[in-house]
């Protein structure tokens, strides 16, 4: 009986055991997010680089990370972590030091009037909108715009090139967009202030999957970016902003204000050989050649010269 | 599988992830809901109210626990605590009646004839009753083991790495390799915990393997 | 916090609409009582024939076993491959109702097929002397002494088809989940955690009709315990119900409930 009571105070210690030997390094509970007070970034430790839920951001904080890593700072990547609602919370929390951002969306989300559509206004609405706490560094060439996408046979049904032809043709149209895309002010309420456009429905989807829907017709319209391969692809049409709801996207590091010096010589490195068709060639490697971002990020840090 | 040959570096930390998230969560359940179980058993009002408790628990859904974590607990979004918090609390849902129940079929005679030999209080229930209920509360842990690795791989919609990146990243890049890698690490992992809790219920009740009339009970 | 996720709760703009309160439970209970339906449809005849003849008994093991698959990684899979063949809006339904049910099905399956085994020799052999004949063995005996531990299996299946519906809302399927995820894509925690409130409470209150349905369709015959032993709101109090089968401890894992998600 004795020798049971002793085993049986090692099941704990047996399955304590078991699971450290999976821990390592990835223990985590000593995370650097690991709990603490929250509120303010703690200055010191290594720069976390965070990433939105899809490819191109993902891809662009392995940039990062490895740019400031050839520079000798300690970096590393906290990638996928969701939408700009979250992983903005995630930045104010000190989870996280720096994230790819993209010029006219960020401006939009500190001020709701915002209404600037110049590459450079935008630019500089921004830096004057962001809280004390935050700052981006150089803006980049590279643009990557949200665009109302259809196929073509869509597109030849409705007979609209621009967003403003659109109006009124879509009341038997679904449109297909991640989930965010409902309440931004230039997701739906933006495409209906704007163009006076309403959908007869709205399906929220992503990544993939929204091409795939708007490719086998369960969708008629897609919010999809616009350095997506999947529009050349899949002979997808973008329909044209000619208002300029969406603005000016160029991608910017946001940074904590308090690191930014650590990372503004390698991040401003990288944007200042950023464009747009770079982008449009590293989003094609990592969604239809399927590599892996990582990877990815370090051949073009090589080619360029940075990595 | 090719995509498997050229990423496994990278399953192997998630893997380790989704070890801790999944398998921690069932050690502090375990701790829990010891106590509980026990007082559900030692009266009896008591075990209504804490079985339908646990119950209710169980009906949250992961994700809402997952991404409200941080503001019962106030730690930061991306802190893997949450996850472990989260499941904790599902793995003292589903031990909470094991535990009860466990105890509960301890026979009464076996416990008179241990209350005879001088054990009592705590001692008792370390040395007889615990001991004795190991079977029902392996088939409870086993349950929460196989539920717990599931679970956890939703916390990839939040942000926290573990197995479940395989899954999201693979549909949100239509990488059928990755899904599927995703898939059977998932159940891969499932089984061994299965495997190791049974193994070590066995090793803990040494009676169980005595061939039936052979023997004698201890 | 508490106070706004009432104000959402109870505000008439929430409810209304076709992305309101109403709408999603509506189409949440829609999804699951399919969902359920089938997995019983499937279940409970399978349940009962491996019970009865006592063939086949791998397929419970196998179906308990295939609760190890991950749900998310199960409703991915069936999104990217069987989705593009289904034309039309059912082509973000029919992928998350085939993982739901492959999800219901094992606590059913399981459930039968222990109530079916458990019943005693004795009543059997009883049916058989009176000159019944197999499938009136089956029908007159075997599934109402089973019922109890059947009803269980599908009450626990319910449930974990109610907390899980949420996360298909991720491959597009509306219901409650919308809530959730679209709560956590715009960082509107209230509406997450109001989403959540109304799931557990869904739950609940169906939970609490399979129990009453349980006080109505089980044989009194079966409930030694009297009223205090059935029809009780949370988990069914299995063991103490079935007068016939006192069972292995342990044994009831086949119907305490698993992966919920």
């Amino acid at each position: 009986m004795k020798r049971t009571t002793t085993t049986l105070a090692l099941v704990g210690v047996a399955l304590l055991g078991l699971t450290a030997c999976g821990g390592g390094s990835s223990d985590p509970l000593s995370s650097p997010a690991a709990s603490g007070e929250s509120g303010g970034a703690a200055s010191g430790g290594a720069i976390v680089v965070g990433s939105a839920d899809f490819s191109e951001s993902v891809v662009l904080a392995e940039i990062y990370a490895g740019a400031l890593k050839a520079k000798g700072v300690d970096a590393s990547t906290k990638t996928n972590i969701g939408s700009r609602e979250i992983y903005l919370k995630a930045l104010e929390d000190g989870s996280i030091q720096v994230v790819p951002e993209y010029t006219g969306a960020l401006a939009l989300y500190y001020d709701k009037a915002f209404d600037k559509t110049e590459p450079n206004d935008v630019y500089d609405a921004l830096k004057g909108s962001l809280p004390a706490n935050l700052t981006v560094l150089e803006k980049s060439a590279a643009e990557d715009n949200d665009s109302i996408v259809v196929t073509k046979e869509t597109a030849a049904k409705v007979g609209a090139t621009t967003l403003s032809e659109l109006t009124g043709k879509t009341g038997d149209l679904t449109l297909g967009a991640p989930p965010e895309f409902k309440e931004r002010a230039q997701g739906i309420p933006g495409l209906e202030k704007t163009y006076g456009i309403t959908f007869q429905d709205f399906v929220p989807l992503k990544g993939q999957a929204l091409v795939q829907a708007l490719k086998n017709g369960q969708v008629q319209a897609a919010n999809i970016f616009s350095t997506d391969p999947a529009i050349v692809v899949n002979d997808f049409v973008t329909i044209k902003d000619d208002k300029k709801l969406f603005g000016s996207q160029n991608v910017v590091p946001l940074v904590v204000a308090d690191r930014a010096d650590e990372v503004s010589a390698a991040l401003n490195a990288v944007s200042a050989k950023l464009t747009t068709e770079e982008l449009t060639n590293l989003l094609k490697a990592t969604d239809v050649d399927k590599k892996d971002p990582k990877a990815v990020a370090a051949e073009w840090l090589k080619a360029q010269g940075l990595g | 599988m090719t995509w498997l040959a050229d990423h496994w570096r990278d399953v192997f930390p998630l893997l380790g992830q989704h070890i801790w998230l999944a398998g921690l969560p069932l050690v502090l359940g375990l701790v829990i809901a010891l106590p509980l179980g026990w007082a559900a058993r030692r009266w009896r009002t008591a075990y209504p109210v804490l079985v339908t408790t646990s119950g209710l628990l169980y009906t949250i859904p992961s994700l809402a626990l997952f991404i409200l974590m941080p503001l019962v607990l106030g730690t930061r979004i991306l802190d893997p605590i949450n996850v472990v918090a989260a499941m904790t609390v599902y793995t003292v849902a589903l031990l909470v009646r094991s535990v009860a129940d466990g105890l509960g079929a301890v026979p009464e005679d076996v416990r008179a004839a241990a209350t005879a030999m001088g054990y009592r209080g705590l001692r008792r229930f370390l040395a007889v009753d615990l001991p004795l209920s190991v079977p029902v509360l392996t088939a409870g842990l086993r349950v929460a083991a196989v539920s717990n690795v599931s679970i956890v791989s939703v916390a990839s919609l939040i942000g926290v790495p573990q197995l479940g990146h395989l899954l999201t990243d693979g549909f949100n890049r239509a990488i059928n390799g990755e899904l599927i890698t995703g898939i059977v690490a998932c159940v891969v992992l499932a089984l061994g915990f299965d495997v190791l809790i049974r193994v070590v219920g066995a090793a803990l009740t040494p009676w169980t393997r005595v061939g039936a009339g052979a023997g004698v009970q201890p | 916090m508490i106070a706004a996720i009432w104000a959402w709760l109870t505000s008439p703009e929430s409810w209304s609409g076709s992305d309101g309160i109403g709408a999603r439970l509506l189409q949440h209970l829609g999804y699951s009582a399919l969902v359920v339906a089938i997995a019983a449809a499937i279940g409970v005849p399978l349940g009962l024939w491996v019970g009865h003849t006592g063939r086949g008994k791998w397929l419970v093991s196998a179906a308990n076993a295939a609760r190890a698959v991950p749900t998310l990684g199960l409703l991915f899979a069936l999104a990217l491959w069987v989705g593009p063949f289904i034309p039309g809006k059912a082509a973000f339904l029919v992928p998350s109702v085939i993982a739901l049910v492959l999800l219901a099905i094992p606590p059913i399956l399981a459930g039968t097929y222990a109530g079916v085994e458990a019943v005693d020799p004795a009543a059997r052999d009883a049916a058989r002397g009176m000159g019944m004949r197999p499938a009136q063995v089956l029908w007159r005996v075997e599934l109402p002494c089973a019922l109890p531990l059947l009803w269980s299996g599908v009450r626990s299946a319910v449930l974990q088809v109610i907390a899980t519906a949420t996360i298909a809302a991720y491959i597009g399927l509306g219901g409650l989940g919308r809530f959730l995820i679209d709560g956590l894509a715009a960082g509107n925690y209230v509406q997450t955690a109001g989403g959540a409130v109304l799931v557990s409470a869904l739950a609940l209150v169906v939970d609490g009709v399979f129990a009453l349905a349980q006080k109505v369709i089980v044989s009194p015959g079966l409930t030694g315990g009297g009223p205090a032993g059935s029809g009780r709101w949370g988990r069914p109090r299995v063991r103490r119900e079935i007068v016939l089968a006192p069972g292995k401890p342990g044994e009831a894992s086949g119907v305490v409930p698993t992966t919920s998600a």
